[in-house]
């Protein structure tokens, strides 16, 4: 096989693979969630369940000081390269292309330097957060083979896009067939892993934010 | 038809050698200095430096003009019409004095039978010795070989015949080097290129649609020269001229760099000539000559008129994805498959949980109270 | 066929002013370097500037940045060679025409003369050969 061959491979049938199995598994799990429902609360409400789902749903993105107390190293370093993440998923310019054509709507982006110098922080970060992983005795023991599955598949992602960048492999198609190939395994391994909580983690901020909202506590 | 007359050959006293080109330019009067100038050129064209020159003229001194066969199959003219649009050395220059070119049908006086003989007779007197260049695909030998003929001769038996005492065989644009328009998806005429047909002799694509004019004569001029083939990628293309990308080589990628893109054809960041990725640009993944040795003699190339590189002496770029969209889109419609597999996710997770809830409603109905004492008689 | 040059075009409205892409310099500091390998070691470099991913009006302004020199020569055989000194000694523009009067390439030289502007020893014995000729045929001037 060519790289040309490859890069259209990656980029045609395996693409829309990988984008039917993420869509069928983020939406198998996040409906059935949704049409299980919550068991019915007897108890006259004494605030707005909605309005403390919302609010805890934002106010989660604020680290705990407790937890930060804690273990200021998890905050921090899982703060950076989740951020780093993100800007480099959704403001790379040909990432921007890539959902427009796809779902149809665009956004600015940012300037490749700047996306390449937070990809490189990510990277770091990511590695940063497996040696500390490693070296933590209970980090270590709490680890199971699933967290290092997903640690290599968003690591792979990330150095791939930022070789292929970079354009340190050589011919370009082949760089550009591995990213793309390394983001196809991402998204298909991601709803029936761990991955599956940059979804579910949002639905449960909502209902603990909901109970307490309900309950008119802050949370 | 066209047929080989076997005493041809046997009749004829030996010919004479062909003069060198060192000894025909001096025969024409032309001076060392001359000399020199022209292998300066001549290195330019081969994307030699130039520090390459005396070497070229002692490999010169020696040349001898080589027959070349010129094969038009599946193709529209276009690389021909590119190979007369050569400026350096002139094409005049290029094709009466340095490559004999003994047969190509569309610049060739001679037509029907005469032009056949001209082809067997080139091909006998210069057995072994002579170069194919092929323009254009041609049906496979699986396919229906009436989708394109010369003569009443299939193109697959003619490019058989006239190889099996070739050198060795130059493909010249994207269509004889991969396939080309012809074989883009669905294929209708069982397009092949000469790579998949060839494997016996060497072969050398020169691809682009068309390709640069000056990179057709500078293979053919380092042929030439050195007698022996140059170095080639993985496609079988000189690294002299498909050895960078677009991208790296492109007066626009400082922009690239620095993150300034035009987004339309005719906005400020057009106006201002930045980078044309968002515009469909295959820069990237395209390999060619164009960024440095221009068109129209050095005029200007696509990118420097405000186009995207379309990608076309990659193969395969007619079926990869819009000539306008971004590098990074996926040709086809993944929106519609998002959608269609969304609709399914969405189906099969409210089975899911309405499954899962009446089953937790029938666990329910079927809850009996247990007193204490019952339980502890169980226990 | 006619330059491409002949060819009647009207712009209208104003033209774009002259972009810089910066392509100049890169080309100006490895002039630099050559010339600093000629003073030390006497090697002479040439520079294709062909091979170079010029955009419009780089290589105006690299030509502007050399400046002319005092030597300007000219070269006729097959085809004219125009070589012009630039403000800096011992840097060269050569650009090579063909027959047609049409650019095959254009060099930079760094060198203390250029070696086409040298007498080529090849043709030495030719014009040694041609010379006794005309004396041997010359009628006597007694």
């Amino acid at each position: 096989m060519t790289a040309m061959e490859f890069l259209m491979l990656t980029k045609g049938p395996l693409f829309q693979a990988a984008l039917a199995v993420f869509a069928l598994g983020v939406l198998v799990r996040l409906v059935e969630i949704f049409a299980l429902g919550r068991a019915h609360n007897y108890a006259a409400p004494r605030g707005s369940a909605v309005a403390g789902g919302l609010r805890t749903m934002y106010k989660r993105f604020e680290p705990n000081p407790g937890t930060f107390k804690a273990a200021p190293f998890d905050v921090v370093v899982g703060m950076v390269w989740h951020i780093g993440f993100i800007i480099a998923l959704l403001l790379f310019i040909p990432h921007v292309e890539l959902i427009k054509s796809t779902f149809g709507i665009a956004w600015p982006a940012l300037p490749n330097p700047v996306v390449d110098a937070v990809t490189a922080i990510t990277l770091l970060g990511l590695i940063a957060a497996l040696v500390h992983r490693l070296a933590q005795p209970v980090k270590r023991f709490l680890s199971t083979p699933e967290d290092y599955l997903i640690w290599g598949v968003t690591f792979l992602v990330m150095l791939t896009g930022w070789l292929a960048y970079h354009r340190m492999i050589n011919p370009y198609p082949l760089a550009l067939g591995i990213h793309i190939l390394a983001a196809e395994i991402f998204l298909v391994v991601l709803p029936f892993t761990k991955l599956s909580h940059i979804f579910t983690a949002f639905v449960a901020r909502y209902y603990n934010g909901a109970i307490f909202g309900r309950k008119g506590v802050q949370s | 038809m066209a047929t080989a007359s076997p005493q041809r050959t046997d009749g004829r006293p030996a010919p004479t050698p062909q003069p060198t080109l060192g000894e025909s330019l001096r025969r024409n009067g032309v001076s060392r200095r001359g000399f020199m100038q022209f292998c300066a050129a001549t290195a330019s064209l081969m994307a030699l430096p130039p520090s390459m020159a005396p070497a070229i003229a002692a490999a010169l001194e020696s040349a001898r003009r080589p027959s070349v066969i010129w094969l038009s199959f599946q193709e529209c003219t276009g690389c021909t019409e590119s190979l007369t649009r050569s400026f350096s050395p002139t094409v005049e220059n290029l094709i009466l004095d340095t490559i004999s070119l003994d047969y190509h049908h569309t610049l060739q006086a001679a037509a029907g039978d005469a032009a056949e003989h001209a082809r067997e007779e080139a091909m006998h007197a210069n057995a072994g010795e002579y170069l194919v260049v092929v323009d254009g695909s041609l049906p496979g030998p699986k396919a229906n070989p009436g989708y394109s003929t010369i003569a009443g001769i299939s193109n697959y038996d003619m490019l058989m015949e006239t190889v099996a005492d070739a050198a060795a065989v130059i493909a010249v644009g994207s269509c004889a080097a991969f396939g080309g328009l012809p074989k883009a998806d669905p294929n209708p005429s069982g397009a092949v290129s000469v790579q998949d047909l060839i494997k016996d002799k060497p072969v050398i694509n020169v691809s682009g649609c068309p390709p640069v004019p000056m990179v057709i004569t500078g293979v053919l001029a380092q042929y030439l020269t050195f007698g022996k083939l140059p170095e080639l990628d993985q496609y079988n293309r000189p690294l002299a001229f498909f050895g960078q990308s677009i991208h790296d080589r492109c007066y626009r990628r400082p922009f690239y760099d620095k993150g300034l893109f035009a987004e339309t054809f005719d906005d400020e960041g057009a106006k201002k000539g930045w980078c044309l990725y968002r515009l469909g640009c295959k820069g990237p993944m395209t390999y060619n000559a164009c960024a440095t040795m221009k068109w129209n003699g050095g005029v200007s190339w696509p990118v420097e008129s405000g186009a995207p590189c379309l990608g076309c002496s990659e193969p395969d770029f007619w079926d990869a994805g819009g000539f306008y969209d971004a590098l990074s889109v996926p040709p086809g419609r993944s929106g519609d498959m998002l959608l269609a597999a969304g609709a399914a996710g969405v189906a099969v997770g409210t089975g899911a949980g309405l499954l899962a809830r009446s089953k937790a409603r029938t666990a329910e109905k079927q809850h009996e109270t247990v007193t204490a004492e019952q339980l502890e008689e169980k226990l | 066929m006619a330059p491409i040059g002949d060819i009647p075009i009207k712009i209208e409205g104003e033209p774009a002013p002259p972009a810089e892409y910066g392509n100049a310099l890169p080309v100006l500091s490895q002039v630099r370097h050559a010339l600093a390998q000629l003073v030390q070691g006497g090697e002479p470099t040439q520079i294709d500037l062909g091979a170079m991913p010029f955009g419009p009006g780089d290589e105006e302004r690299l030509m502007a940045l050399l400046g002319t020199g005092e030597v300007t020569a000219t070269v006729d055989a097959l085809g004219l060679t125009h070589i012009q000194e630039t403000a800096f000694s011992g840097v060269w523009i050569v650009e090579y025409l063909n027959t047609d009067g049409q650019r095959v390439a254009l060099h930079l030289e760094v060198d203390h003369v250029p070696q086409l502007l040298r007498s080529q020893p090849e043709d030495l014995g030719a014009a040694l050969a041609a010379l006794n000729t005309q004396l041997a045929g010359a009628p006597d001037a007694t």
